[in-house]
């Protein structure tokens, strides 16, 4: 099957989940073009994974109205899961099971005959380089390994939409580098593709457009791009040798920079926004030698999820995983 | 893609699922051979600790010998242990995030469920084979006719399957694999301890003797402990079938209802 391309392929509005006391979802909206891949944005306890489980319906929303290939997530809910694919952030594998039945399970209960089954099995174990351990029980498995797996088993009847929930948490570097790529394949191909992320770095070079998630709420949408300038792209930062120098660091700086000079007094640290920063550090050293000021560290750095936090919302994104689990 | 779903009917994805799930869940029973190897021996050691221990300290109706008189009790303990690694079982596939992958898929809400049901029933009969050798070997000398016995198995068979239900309803109630293992014990042994199974209740205080003569464990225990030894059933073949029938009707909705909502945390 494939999507009505005049129609939002996810689409999310005013939806309202609570747990006891705590509200995770609060009014959040969402609207996902077919044939994209959209990244959603927010640490741990923002309400990501909420989402993504009342979409693969998982959870029924308290409130409000979500509708994934045109269905309907609560009240066409078993139409729909034939028209998703879901891969968790535990990496749902049967340990027991090799890779090979794993895959070859979740094909006969997506509906394929058995001969089709295995058929699907053995081409996506060959496509997720997992030929070699295919008769291994997943247990043996890496968390990589795992992870690809578990990435394998949605993808098996080729469900027009997937949702991928934080699929690199956990991974170590050359892990991740490889999921990347699985998922660049998988955008290449035409699914449409929801991922949930902490890692700006990961929606920036995964998703078309990014939705920013802070308690339960959609309170940024756009490009990558769009979000950086927001933020101010790259920033220099650096810290003093001696408190004194905090005033005329910032009037060195300042003319270097893009937007204001951030202070911070005690840890004698100043940052700006500075787009190409490594262009400027040179200007930047020099005056500040010319001025006398000596420097401890000196850096370009490139904007955070922290940082797209502070700049929405005037705090750190830290504070809300403090408080989710609290 | 298209699946193959179109062509077949409701009961047919039913069945077909059941199949897989049950097929996953009897690939786990050799590759976990410890869960195996301790259903085993946990009561060949209670045939071997009350024949010994206690037999020649209880009385019993003059004719029975005790082992005799015991195998039936631990036949039906057993049994009713095993439930609990249906239970174990439950709360690991929602632990692992399973429960989760499976809900997502268009597939049966029961079939997950009957699949460990039935497999623990496979598990369950083959320790019962290996309690019958051990049994065997200490002197138990079953005297009923091949109808009998096959009575009393059919029996211990059907309570396998009505109380993994009762399992896997506690496993997905409990949701954390160390709590439904205590949570187990907690029902398990007064229930299987206040009955018939190891000593005759003629012999307990009047109240604990009231519910040990009325609850679905000593009727199971005495029907296949009549059957076993070839002596009159009575009351108790009857008041069993119901009693396993009752809990299978309200435990199947039960945790078919608790599986649906189920969310792995």
């Amino acid at each position: 099957m494939t999507l009505d391309t005049n129609r939002p392929a996810i689409s999310a509005v005013a939806l309202v989940k609570n747990f006891g006391k705590t509200r995770a979802l609060d009014g959040f909206d969402l609207e996902v073009a077919p044939g994209t891949v959209f990244g959603l944005l927010g640490p741990n306890g923002a309400g990501k994974t909420t989402a993504v489980r009342i979409f693969t319906t998982l959870l029924e929303p308290d409130s409000g109205h979500a509708e994934v290939a045109g269905l309907d997530c609560v009240r066409d809910a078993n139409r729909l899961r034939s028209q998703i694919g879901l891969a968790g952030q535990y990496a749902a594998v049967d340990e027991l099971l090799t890779g090979r039945e794993n895959l070859e399970m979740v094909g006969r209960l997506y509906g394929l005959t058995r001969a089709r089954a295995t058929a699907r099995a053995a081409d996506l174990l060959e496509q997720f380089g997992l030929s070699d351990a295919a008769n291994r029980p997943a247990r043996t498995y890496s968390g990589g390994m795992r992870r690809r797996l578990d990435l394998a088993a949605s993808l098996i009847v080729t469900p027009p939409v997937l949702f991928l929930d934080e699929p690199t948490t956990g991974l170590d570097p050359r892990s991740r580098l490889s999921m990347w790529d699985l998922i660049s394949e998988l955008r290449a191909g035409g699914a449409t593709l929801l991922l949930t992320t902490q890692y700006l770095e990961e929606a920036d070079f995964l998703a078309d457009r990014i939705a920013v998630i802070e308690r339960g709420r959609t309170i940024a949408v756009g490009t990558a791009d769009e979000l950086k300038r927001q933020v101010g792209g790259e920033r220099i930062e650096l810290t003093l040798a001696r408190g004194s120098d905090l005033d005329a660091a910032a009037a060195a700086l300042a003319p270097h920079v893009d937007g204001s000079v951030r202070i911070e007094a005690e840890t004698r640290h100043l940052s700006a926004a500075a787009e190409s920063g490594a262009r400027r550090l040179a200007d930047v050293v020099r005056d500040f030698d010319a001025a006398g000021i000596s420097i401890d560290d000196l850096a370009v750095r490139r904007p955070t999820l922290d940082d797209v936090f502070l700049t929405l919302t005037g705090h750190g994104a830290q504070d809300d995983e403090e408080e989710a689990a609290a | 893609m298209n699946t193959d779903a179109q062509r077949h009917g409701w009961l047919y994805w039913q069945v077909s699922d059941a199949i897989v799930l049950t097929e996953r869940a009897l690939r786990h029973i050799p590759r976990n051979p410890e869960l195996l190897i301790f259903s085993t021996i946990q009561p060949v050691m209670f045939v071997l600790l009350f024949r010994y221990v206690f037999g020649g300290a209880i009385k019993l109706p003059p004719g029975v010998s005790y082992v005799n008189y015991l195998m039936a009790g631990v036949f039906v303990q057993t049994v009713a242990f095993g439930s609990f690694t249906t239970g174990v079982g439950m709360a690991q596939d929602l632990q692992a995030g399973l429960v989760d992958r499976f809900r997502s898929l268009p597939m049966s809400r029961a079939a997950v469920l009957l699949g460990r049901t039935l497999s623990d029933l496979v598990r369950n009969i083959f320790v019962v084979a290996v309690m019958f050798g051990v049994g065997l070997l200490v002197g138990f000398n079953p005297q009923g006719g091949g109808f009998e016995i096959a009575g009393a198995i059919g029996l211990l068979l059907l309570m396998s399957f009505a109380f993994s239900w009762i399992g896997a309803t506690v496993g997905l109630a409990v949701r954390n694999v160390e709590a439904v293992q205590s949570a187990g014990f907690i029902w398990l042994f007064p229930l299987t301890f206040a009955s018939s199974a190891f000593v005759p209740t003629a012999s307990m205080p009047a109240g604990l003797r009231a519910f040990a003569n009325n609850q679905p464990i000593t009727h199971i225990i005495n029907a296949v402990r009549a059957w076993s030894l070839g002596v009159p059933v009575g009351s108790n073949a009857w008041l069993a079938l119901v009693w396993c029938a009752g809990i299978v009707v309200v435990f199947v909705p039960l945790s078919v209802r608790l599986y649906r909502r189920a969310a792995s945390s």
